[in-house]
């Protein structure tokens, strides 16, 4: 372990590297699933959850706080869905919808019980921008175990996966359950949402979901591969953004992940030798001399 | 005017301003666009504080604008490499907000701003931050902002009434026309700019999305025309101002999520009562059908 | 000589345009989903482009589009060689309705579904007898995609029975390929071809395991009746339109199935992958596989299948194609009066 942060900081380090990795996972899954922002959507919505959760705990409650979480995220992607299916309100719309309605009940219920004796202001407010720092061992040990089945449900049936991602007719054609799938699919994403925001917050949850999956893109073209590395961006940005947010007294872990992951992508836009901007460059760079050796006068 | 008053006027104008460019938005599917923009006026807001070392409403305005345009053009940028639509959304909104926090709690050049005030923004206190104006007095500033707003977006749709529609419901066929379609995108976005920063410091970001995007939903499950589909987008937004403002008082908690909240139950009673679009209609339509 | 070359004469000998295979390696196949500000409000339509048929369309109107777009898409049509390999005829025992021994390979009755709020398809009836190629013809939203859709329990039904083999889906589902349309998938996923017809293979491979070698080999074999074996590591984005459905069809093809659904396979593809593509329905019949295609080009029915439905929300007709594709019974299944008779499609 780094010797200079003190243990506890050490933990939150460490749950912020699980909670990175996981989300990166999960977060090509929902790439490909055109579902990007539904995490945005999907973790805005969680907020009033959380609250009802620490209201009826009465004290912070992290495995209650989470369950209140998942139930009210669970409801919002209801939500959307019940809105885009049963009306002509299309899914973008729908998200905008459950996003800021859910929001403004969250902050409704958070202001109410701020206001009542034991409303940890510290506590909830931190579910807003992440403050990895209040999370003590107990609640790394929750994260390690959620991310752990995360990664499990991932691994297990990967072709099942890329299959239903790819061709989610011609799967059901097959015999896959699509309900199952769906139902994983949700259950994972509510799963690394609700984990996340503690480190997060409900804000920039979406960048953990986005900006990882986006970034491995560039580097290869294979699926597998494609997941390993998102998850390797994920934690890398988790990690190197918590140190960053050590260095400062009260400063949120949030906004530093989010800013070490989009400095990754910068990068993989830039570099990634599959899709990457100084590739395309080079290729072309090498197809305009091949042409022009091919035209120059006397090769004929 | 009383005090009760200003905050009524104030969130009124919040739901014009609102309900118009809103319903655009809607129509655009550029929902999600609104929600970034709503988020990276922050960045504009603290720019303009970093280099005018002042929160006064002119220049957070042009920040604004400006971190609403450079969002829409570094999702176009985005995109044309190759990165998905709603990815580049989700990359540029979120990197550019978490810039903006960063700054603020870094409190780097002594940024004072409250990251809560941005988000929630307080409409209690707009009243006693005035302007003083010829002929008509002292007005809060917050107010006098959202009705040059306000103003600017009226005009801005009757002037350009046909173009928008044209624009928005077949882009290809209003390109060759010769309508600047992409013109037209940029100037959506820099008034969804201008309206999500005026309403922040009366309402704060999550409100001005709520607003942006619920009403013109609710609005849009009413009626088949656009020109009423806006007025009725606007009526539902200053129809959530009016109860959320009390009920956040009876309960004593913040306003804007309360009104956030608000636009969220009429958008409900629309969905299930509608006459034209409404799931109890489409219910009873149904059953009518099967018996006859 | 290798297999490729080996191909490439056979298919000249038979006088057909080789386009496919002289495609650079920096094709793109699918236009870029992309867009600047102005193509931004259809961008998500994009993908519904090839469903476009699922929207409701007035029986009456005269929608042609089945017509144009054959003229555009398959300009070598006119000058097909009337040698091509024709099997030989099917024996008379396959007519609709009575007189046929054995048990229809698919069976459905009084099928109706609806799509959204619009009833697409009323009262459907028809059986398809085994070993035939049975071509689904009809307008834009005559429902013959929600046709395939309900029969393989993809959509919804609201009345009716499909049985297949004399019993239900869920039975024989192992003896069933369905081959849905290209544009249907995002062709930016990473996967190469490989990968793609290996997709077929994962119901034999069951839940939990991995492609073995002999998965591979078969994916493999498959490729190479479809001509393609070649592009086995080719990243799917860098296919062209004929290439990608060669792959959906060496996809079906590893499955091995008894019945296949094909839903628009030539739709967008170069001469040279649409006679591949036939050839291998063909085989597939040879070998007493039944087929169903839904096709979209008028000019090629005669040609290609024995058996035709006539479809428009119900069955107008059905049959061999020597007595089903009559003027009267396309007249009455496109509705309205129909320029392209003088074209000589009937």
């Amino acid at each position: 372990m780094i010797p200079a942060l003190s243990p506890n900081a050490q933990w939150v380090l460490l749950s912020t590297l699980i909670l990175g990795t996981a989300s990166g996972i999960v977060g090509c899954l929902a790439y490909w699933k055109r579902h990007s922002l539904m995490s945005d959507a999907l973790s805005h919505a969680a907020l009033p959850g959380v609250v009802v959760g620490f209201a009826l705990a009465g004290t912070k409650n992290l495995p209650l706080m989470i369950a209140g979480a998942a139930a009210s995220a669970l409801l919002g992607a209801w939500l959307v869905v019940g809105i885009r299916d049963h009306s002509r309100v299309k899914e973008d719309t729908a998200m905008g919808i459950v996003l800021s309605v859910f929001f403004g009940l969250g902050i409704m219920l958070l202001t109410i019980v701020n206001r009542l004796p034991g409303g940890n202001q510290a506590g909830l407010d931190s579910f807003i921008f992440g403050q990895a720092a209040s999370m003590v061992r107990k609640d790394v040990y929750t994260m390690a175990g959620l991310a752990l089945l995360v990664v499990i449900v991932t691994a297990v049936s990967f072709k099942e996966w890329k299959l239903w991602l790819f061709d989610p007719l011609f799967a059901r054609g097959l015999g896959l359950p699509g309900r199952l799938m769906d139902a994983a699919y949700l259950t994972v994403v509510v799963l690394v949402i609700v984990i996340g925001i503690q480190a997060v917050g409900v804000i920039l949850m979406a960048a953990l979901f986005i900006i990882p999956a986006v970034s491995a893109r560039y580097w290869t073209h294979s699926f597998g591969r494609m997941i390993a590395l998102s998850a390797l961006f994920g934690g890398a940005a988790g990690a190197s953004g918590t140190l960053v947010s050590t260095m400062g007294e009260g400063w949120p872990t949030g906004p530093f992940i989010v800013i070490a992951a989009a400095v990754l992508f910068l990068v993989s836009l830039a570099f990634g030798w599959r899709k990457g901007v100084l590739v395309g460059v080079l290729q072309r760079y090498i197809r305009k001399r091949r042409m022009r050796r091919r035209t120059a006068p006397g090769t004929f | 005017m009383s005090y009760d008053g200003w905050i009524l006027l104030t969130a009124a104008l919040v739901g014009l301003s609102c309900g118009l460019v809103g319903s655009l938005l809607i129509l655009r599917r550029m929902a999600m666009m609104a929600d970034a923009i709503s988020h990276t006026v922050l960045i504009g807001i603290v720019a303009a504080y970093l280099i005018t070392r002042q929160l006064s409403g002119p220049h957070m305005l042009i920040g604004a604008m400006a971190a609403g345009l450079l969002t829409a053009l570094l999702v176009e940028w985005f995109h044309d490499r190759g990165v998905r639509q709603e990815a580049s959304i989700g990359v540029v909104f979120t990197t550019l907000f978490a810039i903006g926090v960063a700054l603020i709690a870094t409190r780097v050049g002594n940024v004072h701003l409250d990251v809560q005030h941005a988000l929630m923004g307080e409409i209690l206190f707009i009243p006693w931050e005035r302007i003083d104006l010829p002929l008509i007095g002292s007005v809060p500033e917050a107010t006098l902002l959202l009705a040059v707003v306000s103003v600017a977006v009226l005009a801005l749709i009757l002037l350009f009434y046909k173009e928008w529609k044209i624009t928005t419901f077949d882009p290809a066929l209003a390109a060759s026309l010769g309508f600047p379609v992409a013109l037209m995108h940029y100037l959506l976005m820099g008034m969804t700019s201008m309206t999500a920063v005026a309403a922040f410091d009366a309402v704060g970001a999550i409100l001005a999305l709520a607003m942006l995007i619920t009403p013109a939903a609710a609005a849009y499950l009413w009626t088949e025309r656009l020109s009423v589909m806006m007025a009725l987008a606007c009526a539902f937004g200053a129809l959530s101002a009016f109860p959320g403002y009390y009920v956040a008082y009876l309960l004593d908690t913040s306003v804007s999520g309360t009104m956030a909240f608000t636009t969220g139950l009429i958008f409900l009673v629309s969905i299930l009562f509608s006459p034209r679009h409404g799931i109890v209609a489409k219910r009873w339509k149904n059953k009518r059908r099967q018996t006859a | 000589m290798t297999r490729r070359q080996l191909l490439q004469t056979e298919e000249t000998q038979t006088g057909k345009t080789r386009t496919a295979e002289n495609q650079t390696e920096d094709v793109i196949a699918q236009p870029e989903n992309g867009g600047t500000a102005h193509a931004r409000a259809a961008e998500p339509e994009v993908a519904a482009a090839h469903t476009v048929e699922l929207t409701a369309a007035e029986p009456g109107t005269a929608v042609m589009q089945a017509a144009d777009v054959s003229a555009t898409a398959t300009p070598a049509a006119a000058e097909k060689p009337s040698a091509a390999a024709q099997p030989a005829e099917t024996p008379p025992a396959k007519r609709k309705g009575g007189g046929d021994p054995e048990e229809p390979v698919l069976r459905v009755s009084d099928l109706s579904a609806a799509y959204r709020k619009n009833r697409v398809l009323e009262d459907v009836n028809f059986s398809v007898g085994r070993g035939t190629l049975t071509c689904i013809v009809g307008p834009n939203g005559a429902g013959k995609s929600t046709l395939l859709k309900v029969m393989l329990d993809l959509h919804p039904r609201l009345s009716g029975t499909v049985s297949f083999f004399g019993t239900t889906y869920g039975k024989v589902k192992s003896r069933i390929g369905y081959v849905p349309q290209r544009g249907a998938v995002d062709w930016d996923f990473p996967a190469d071809a490989l990968d793609v017809v290996l997709m077929g293979l994962y119901g034999q491979i069951g839940w939990l395991k991995w492609p073995r070698r002999r998965h591979r080999e078969l994916a493999l074999a498959a490729m190479e009746k479809m001509g393609i074996e070649h592009l086995a590591k080719r990243q799917i984005s860098q296919l062209s339109g004929g290439q990608q459905q060669r792959v959906f069809l060496a996809r079906a093809l590893v499955q091995d199935a008894d019945l296949y659904f094909l839903d628009e396979p030539l739709a967008g593809v170069d001469a040279a992958t649409e006679w591949a593509i036939m050839e291998t329905l063909r085989a597939l019949k040879e070998r007493g596989k039944t087929v169903l295609v839904v096709h979209h080009d008028l000019q090629t029915v005669r040609e290609y299948f024995d058996h035709v439905l006539l479809l428009n929300r119900t069955v107008i007709a059905h049959g061999p194609t020597e007595e089903t594709f009559t003027r009267d019974n396309i007249a009455r299944t496109y509705g309205g009066a129909l320029r392209w008779l003088e074209a000589g499609v009937v």
